[in-house]
Order: structure tokens, then C-alpha cells, then sequence
């Protein structure tokens, strides 16, 4: 009877300090890499920002102010990210994280940007799992296509020419992939219908958050 | 000092998890679309395999056989998932290529074979020496199948290295020309290619014995 108490005993020893000491090593790694993770994430999301900005806006100080919008026109049932640039308390341009719900292997994650004017500045592909050498041309790095969209705005050109050529719009086609720029283009194109109809809205909640952010 | 060869021959060659007993194909075949993911992939898993032979033979005598199992997935669980974490904060970029990948490495079956079959019975040195051939063996193939895989599919060679090895890798990619066959990196082309390294191994193998029966 002792022999066994004791094999007990010494089970929940070894279980308890094996799992004692695997906590403290997926701790000590956390609290290594949670600064390092934070600041590469942050990172890139300034670096993905200033790709969509106007390059204008150059070295202009800007300090961006994020918002939740929440729209069917922004392709997702979850609030949208939304972030408002503002140069001294001003908003000089909207970047929207839109997503296009239809892409062909699963939902496209845009950043849309857009001027005040309501003129697109930029538009990339974030994250996407189009196929690789078809759809994947909206990528910066595999194509220019995804530069078409700079300077258009729902004036230039007009809503009904919202497409792609294949669909006698104005926008480029990709060879060998329709879903894909089809996405992306009514996705941008809503961006904008949803801007244009929120602007003010928008540039409001983002002054009262940057004054809040101000008096702490 | 034949002892450490053959230890190392059974992981590198005779025993190659990836190439003879086609273990953790899941990730060798979804990865390896350049020669950086492959190589990356790889060296996380050595790293996680060389770490758990050693710990686990070394705790091999108090470990409880009876709860052994569950044992082995929390050692290796705690110490992937520190693996991920490090990577996430030094290697970002190539984190986010791997993604769920890295993580998935606890639910490589090569790991728990390894520490089954020879951390839980052998003595450190040769657990410790039997995990780094098993982990270097499918790093190999990784990297090799990512190679023929970038040449044929994308027509460059060593692409983005730099994410791995820093500045100083900036001058390696190599550029060939021609454009690449889509095929060869969409997942068919992992097949393929995996078929093609498995046929090249089994064809040198006839000719060495064809050799020694000839003599």
C-alpha cells in the first residue's frame, strides 16, 4: 500500500514541476517578445498606412486616429478599422481597412485610402489568399494593377463604369483571374460610397478622440 | 566514433523522416515554396527536436510511464510555442509567411516518435545526436524540395534570404531567365516534386546494390 501511495505521490510531483517549469518558460519567452512583437506590428502598420497616403503628405507629421466603422459597404459584419490621419488636429486623409468579402479562396483585406476631397490616394492588398500567378497580381510586389485605383474618385469615373474591362468598366482586368479584380473593385468603389456618405460623420468622431487623447 | 555516424546516417539518410518514413508531411509539403520557408521551417523543427531528446532524456528516469505521453506533448507544447514567440519578435517577416506552421510543429508526429522511441530509453548524448540527424534530415529535404520548387515555379533561387540571415544575404537571390511554372508552387507541384526527391533516393540506392552485387 505504500509503494503505491508513494508512486502518487511522485506522479503529481513530476506532472506538478514538469508543468511548473513549462509555464515558466512559455512566460519568460512572452514577456521577451511581447515588446518586440508589439513594435514589429506597429511597424507595419505605419509602414502599410503611408503606402496608401497621398505622397504628397511626404514627411508631414501625422498621427493617426482609429475609428470603428460599422457597414455592410465595407464587406464585413464586424466593425471596420478606420483610421483618420490628422495633421495638426486637421484630417487631411481617411485609410479604411475594407474587406472584399468574394475573393476566390477566401475574404481580401484592403487598405483604401482616401483624401478629404473623396479621391482615392492608394489601395493595397494586405493579406489575401488569391492563387498564386492569377489573382495574386493585386499584389504590390507581383503587379501595378492594384495602382489603377490612385487618384480615381466616384467622379472619375462615373458609378456605372465601377468594373472591370471584361464587365466594359474602366478598371483593368487581370489574365486568367475575374473574381479577384471584380472584388477589389466593387470593394473600393463601396469605400468610396461609404465615405462620401460618413465624411463628416467620420472627421468628427476623429477630432473629439484626438482632443480626448490630448487632455490625458 | 562509428556510433555518431550511424546515428546521424539514420536520421540524414536511412531513416530520413521525410524521405523514408514520410512523417509530418503536412507542413514539408505546404511550406517548402522557397528555399527561405523550407530552410526556416526546417531548422525550428531541429531546434525543437535536438531540445526535446535532450530534456526528455534527461529526465527519462523520473519520468512516469504512465503519464508519459501526456508529458512529452507539454514539454514539447511549452517549448514550440516559445520557439513561435521568438521567432515572432526576431523573425517577423518570415513569421508571417510560416504562420500557423511553426505552431503546428507539436502535432509533427516525427517529434513524438523521436522522444518515444529513442529520448525515453537512450542516454542524453546519443538522444541529443538523434534528434539533431532527425531534425537536419527533413531540413535538407525542406530545403531542397523548397529549391527545385522556387527554380521551376518562380525562376529565382534563394529569394528573400535576407528575412533569415539579415543584410548581408541581400546579394544571394539569383535571378534565372525565365518566368517559372505557375504549377510547381501551387500544392500539386509539392507532390511532384517530393515524388521526383523520393525517385532519385530509391534510384541510388538500386545502384549501390546493383555495385555491390556486381563485385
Amino acid at each position: 500500500m505504500a509503494g503505491a501511495e508513494g508512486s502518487v505521490v511522485r506522479t503529481l510531483f513530476v506532472v506538478g514541476a514538469i508543468a511548473v517549469a513549462a509555464a515558466l518558460l512559455v512566460q519568460s519567452s512572452y514577456e521577451f517578445s511581447k515588446g518586440r512583437i508589439a513594435a514589429n506590428e506597429r511597424a507595419r502598420l505605419v509602414a502599410s498606412l503611408n503606402s496608401v497616403l497621398d505622397p504628397t503628405l511626404g514627411d508631414t507629421d501625422l498621427n493617426p486616429v482609429l475609428i470603428n466603422a460599422h457597414d455592410e459597404l465595407l464587406g464585413s459584419p464586424e466593425p471596420v478599422d478606420v483610421f483618420i490621419m490628422m495633421a495638426a488636429e486637421r484630417p487631411v486623409a481617411a485609410i479604411f481597412a475594407t474587406l472584399a468579402p468574394d475573393g476566390y479562396n477566401a475574404e481580401i483585406q484592403l487598405l483604401v485610402g482616401v483624401s478629404p476631397d473623396e479621391q482615392i490616394t492608394g489601395v493595397r492588398a494586405v493579406r489575401h489568399r488569391e492563387t498564386p500567378g492569377l489573382g495574386d497580381a493585386i499584389d504590390i510586389d507581383k503587379s501595378d494593377w492594384i495602382r489603377q485605383f490612385d487618384g480615381k474618385s466616384l467622379a472619375n469615373p462615373m458609378p456605372p463604369l465601377w468594373a472591370v474591362a471584361k464587365d466594359e468598366g474602366a478598371f483593368d482586368s487581370l489574365t486568367g483571374a475575374t473574381v479577384t479584380p471584380r472584388a477589389v473593385v466593387k470593394a473600393v468603389k463601396n469605400t468610396l460610397v461609404y465615405f462620401a456618405a460618413h465624411r463628416d460623420e467620420l472627421f468628427a468622431a476623429a477630432a473629439g478622440a484626438a482632443a480626448d487623447g490630448n487632455d490625458q | 566514433m562509428s556510433e555518431i555516424k550511424a546515428l546521424l546516417a539514420r536520421g540524414l539518410w536511412r531513416e530520413n523522416p521525410a524521405l523514408v518514413q514520410l512523417l509530418g508531411l503536412c507542413p514539408l509539403l505546404a511550406v517548402s515554396t522557397t528555399v527561405v520557408n523550407g530552410l526556416t521551417l526546417g531548422l525550428a523543427t531541429t531546434i525543437v527536436l535536438l531540445a526535446t531528446n535532450t530534456l526528455v532524456s534527461l529526465m527519462r528516469k523520473a519520468l512516469v510511464p504512465a503519464v508519459r505521453i501526456p508529458l512529452f506533448v507539454l514539454i514539447i507544447a511549452s517549448l514550440v510555442t516559445s520557439i513561435d514567440l521568438l521567432m515572432n519578435a526576431l523573425l517577423f517577416d518570415l513569421h508571417e509567411i510560416l504562420g500557423l506552421f511553426v505552431p503546428l510543429i507539436i502535432t509533427n508526429c516525427a517529434v513524438l516518435a523521436q522522444v518515444e522511441t529513442i529520448a525515453s530509453r537512450e542516454p542524453v548524448w546519443r538522444a541529443a545526436l538523434a534528434g539533431l540527424a532527425a531534425g537536419l534530415g527533413p531540413c535538407a529535404v525542406l530545403a531542397a524540395l523548397g529549391a527545385l520548387r522556387e527554380i521551376v515555379g518562380s525562376g529565382t533561387l534563394f529569394a528573400g534570404m535576407s528575412m533569415l540571415f539579415g543584410e548581408a544575404a541581400s546579394a544571394w537571390p539569383i535571378t534565372l531567365p525565365f518566368d517559372g511554372m505557375l504549377i510547381a508552387i501551387l500544392p500539386p507541384g509539392a507532390f511532384f516534386g517530393l515524388a521526383a526527391l523520393l525517385a532519385l533516393r530509391n534510384w541510388s540506392i538500386d545502384r549501390r546494390a546493383q555495385r555491390a552485387a556486381a563485385q
